[in-house]
């Protein structure tokens, strides 16, 4: 038995010390004819239903391509970065995910994360490595944008120099301006803001409150919650005593904006309930109860409706909706798109006649350019961005999203 | 809001939330006090009981018995008290059933292995929570979203007995709470100190060795204070769930914190110590999300109970008593 666990350990060694040395360019050889690329999402937890839905996505831009790429085979592996105790994303699980990527010499791109904080920690890492990493929903600004989050931002996500990290949302900076100009547009004047605590709701709710001041909105407050509490009617009660008309909260699902949707109906504080893309998920409209939400909460999203879609978009849902007979969550054409846009940067390789690796990978996803996928036609920018900038605002309606507004 | 309007609601919510705390930290100093064990598992005991009284509402046929036009019917508090007593049964043998199959081989082992162990069945009650979650009923949301949390439907008529325009709500949950919590406490007090297996226990507590020399059944004492225990925490998942309108796989596990701190703040052992602790608690989160800052509530709640265990190391009603774990 010590003999073997010995062996195992000096196997994984040999295996892990191409990546440490930075040679990854090995992994061609050792594994001659398949590649992989692997997806690190919350996938325990909540999160769940709208990550099966962007692991699907997923799925589907690789049977789309016959799961080869020439005579390449595209391998892909679905893992989970949440660990069941805290019931959402765990820093933990998500360095393991990033490490076990950099050792598995096969694995060419790293699709994830779901949540920004989660990404803070994978991204030096795979960026040492040269490992492309394209995210399908992180949108703290700070990632990616310098001056937007905390000042190492984002130099310390690069300790390469290079960008290996792109995404295809756009970012909070954008979205917490489209919430705060919507506010203003349906008349609502004093707000209250509140943030989870955790990079993706701080950040959103710092680019809202900038973005309220200069159009003139009122701040009457601010404050972060606690998002393992029982409940915030207390905190509801502070809300109401400063007037405010209007509470944004910079959240998740997970962070636990369902509660406070209920608190601020069971306190008796009449004000609208405006929340980011991270709720834009049916298991906020469960958890919530969709009478706590009716008429009262808008949601922002970085994206349109699925039903919405136009082009490829709309080609994307018909087939979701063959294949998997249920409806696409949010967030399942983004994971869709990054699926896309890896294996597009591959088949150009291919085409060129180059080796696909680690290097060739990153290198080509970094020269997207026009790329017409399911969300129109958009590249990354010199950050690793994407130039797209559609934002949806959305309602519930009878206990399903309805979208208000289209902002481009 | 005045002031005082703004004082009196914390107030009210204070108590509601700390008499919920109160419940769960009851069964934590109990346990401890016979056996000296913390019992991590309790509060994922009160998170099975949350999902087996929404289990029955969506059995009972949700829809029809939470007609909103018929909410505050007579029936209404009658399902109320039947789910408080139903899962309170349930949590009570479930805590038995631990007990005799996790605790009772280890009672003469170290304290620490004890420890180690109640924190594993946490672990496994927490996942069973999961699994439950992802029971295909329209409760559950069909099951879809295992970890999802769950809306429990409104039981009691939620409008202001105040009032709609009055700016102070006080709900026909916050009475529930009340209505159901004192009596429970008052007659846990009358048992302990009244019956003979409430004197068993005491005597259990203060020195097994010499109880059971005076021809106490300690075994039976064991079981009967994890089963009380144990129906106190799921009468206060009941009560949790009809105030918060959610439980979720995870609720066990902040509640069971604020408990512990509630025992440990009344004096670990003591029950008035604790039912004291977990009101005291409950007030203080409410102040201070008020006063101070939301984000602070948890600072501030940990450093009154440093201040208090730095004046008083054994809490606020505990007696001076050897080391333990």
């Amino acid at each position: 038995m010590k003999q073997r666990i010995a062996r195992t350990v000096a196997t994984l060694l040999a295996l892990a010390a191409p990546a440490v040395l930075g040679t990854a360019a090995l992994a061609a050889d050792a594994f001659a004819n398949s590649v992989k690329i692997v997806s690190s999402l919350p996938r325990t937890g909540s999160a769940n239903a709208q990550t099966t839905s962007m692991v699907n996505g997923i799925k589907m831009a690789i049977a789309e391509v016959g799961g080869k790429i020439g005579d390449m085979t595209i391998l892909y592996e679905d893992w989970d970065d949440a660990s069941p105790q805290r019931g959402n994303w765990d820093p933990a699980v998500e360095a393991q995910n990033a490490d076990k990527a950099i050792a598995d010499t096969s694995v060419v791109a790293y699709i994830g994360t779901y949540n920004s904080g989660a990404a803070k920690i994978s991204m030096p890492k795979l960026n040492t490595a040269g490992i492309v990493m394209v995210s399908p929903a992180n949108t703290a600004s700070g990632l990616t944008k310098a001056g937007l989050g905390e000042a190492n931002e984002p130099a310390v996500y690069r300790p390469s120099g290079k960008i290996n990290y792109f995404r295809v949302v756009p970012t909070d900076d954008v979205q917490g301006a489209v919430a705060a100009d919507y506010a203003k547009e349906i008349g609502l004047k004093k707000v209250f803001v509140l943030n989870d605590r955790e990079v993706y709701g701080k950040g959103v709710a710092g680019a809202f409150e900038a973005r309220a001041k200069e159009i003139g909105l009122e701040i009457v407050g601010t404050d972060g919650l606690d998002a393992k509490a029982s409940n915030y009617k207390s905190l509801v009660t502070k809300i109401k005593q400063a007037g405010a008309d209007l509470v944004y909260f910079g959240g998740t699902t997970q962070t636990n904006a369902g509660q406070l949707a209920k608190d601020i109906v069971s306190g008796g504080l009449k004000a609208k309930l405006i929340v980011p893309d991270g709720c834009y998920e049916n298991a906020f409209i469960e958890a919530a109860g969709a009478k706590a939400l009716q008429d009262r909460c808008f949601i922002t999203f970085g994206g349109v409706d699925p039903k919405l879609l136009k082009g490829k978009g709309a080609e994307f849902y018909e087939n979701y909706k063959k294949t998997y007979k249920a409806e696409p969550e949010g967030y399942a054409v983004y994971g869709y798109e990054c699926a896309k846009a890896i294996l597009a940067a591959m088949e150009r390789i291919h085409k060129a006649g180059g080796t696909i690796d680690r290097a060739a990978v990153l290198a080509e996803v970094g020269r997207t350019k026009d790329f017409q996928g399911a969300l129109g036609t958009w590249s990354f920018d010199e950050n690793g961005d994407t130039t797209n900038r559609t934002f949806s605002v959305n309602t519930v309606k009878n206990g399903d999203f309805a979208t208000v507004k289209v902002v481009q | 809001m005045t002031e005082t309007e703004v004082f009196l609601q914390q107030v009210i919510y204070g108590l509601s939330n700390g008499m919920i705390i109160a419940l769960v930290a009851l069964g934590y100093t109990m346990v401890y006090g016979i056996v000296e064990l913390i019992n991590f598992a309790h509060g994922d005991v009160f998170t099975l009981g949350g999902f087996l009284a929404l289990t029955l509402v969506g059995a009972l046929g949700a829809a029809a018995i939470l007609d909103p036009n018929t909410l505050g019917d007579s029936s209404h508090w009658l399902l109320l008290v039947g789910l408080v007593v139903t899962a309170g049964i349930f949590c009570g043998f479930l805590n038995v059933a631990i007990d005799k199959v996790v605790y009772k081989p280890l009672r003469r082992a170290p304290k620490l292995t004890q420890l180690v162990a109640a924190i594993g069945v946490s672990f496994i009650l927490v996942n069973i929570a999961l699994f439950w979650g992802g029971a295909p009923m329209e409760v559950f949301g069909g099951g879809n979203a295992a970890a999802a949390s769950k809306d429990f439907p409104e039981i009691l008529e939620g409008s202001n007995l105040l009032g709609e325009d009055s700016n102070v709500v006080l709900r026909l949950e916050d009475l529930a709470i009340f209505a159901i919590t004192i009596p429970l406490m008052i007659g846990l007090t009358l048992f302990v100190n009244r019956t003979r297996l409430g004197r068993g226990m005491r005597a259990t507590a203060q020195n097994p060795v010499a109880a059971r020399l005076m021809g106490i059944n300690t075994d039976r004492v064991i079981s009967a204070t994890f089963l009380i225990g144990g129906f106190l925490g799921g009468a206060a998942s009941v009560m949790w769930a009809i105030y918060n309108n959610t439980i979720s796989f995870q609720m066990g596990f902040r509640a069971g914190m604020d408990a512990f701190t509630a025992a440990v703040l009344g004096g670990i052992g003591s029950l008035p110590g604790a039912m004291i602790g977990g009101v005291l608690i409950g007030l203080i989160r409410a102040m201070s999300d008020q006063y101070i800052e939301t984000r602070w509530t948890n600072v501030v709640v940990f450093a009154v109970l440093i201040l208090i265990l730095v004046f008083r190391p054994s809490g606020l009603l505990g007696l001076k008593q050897r080391e333990k774990v």
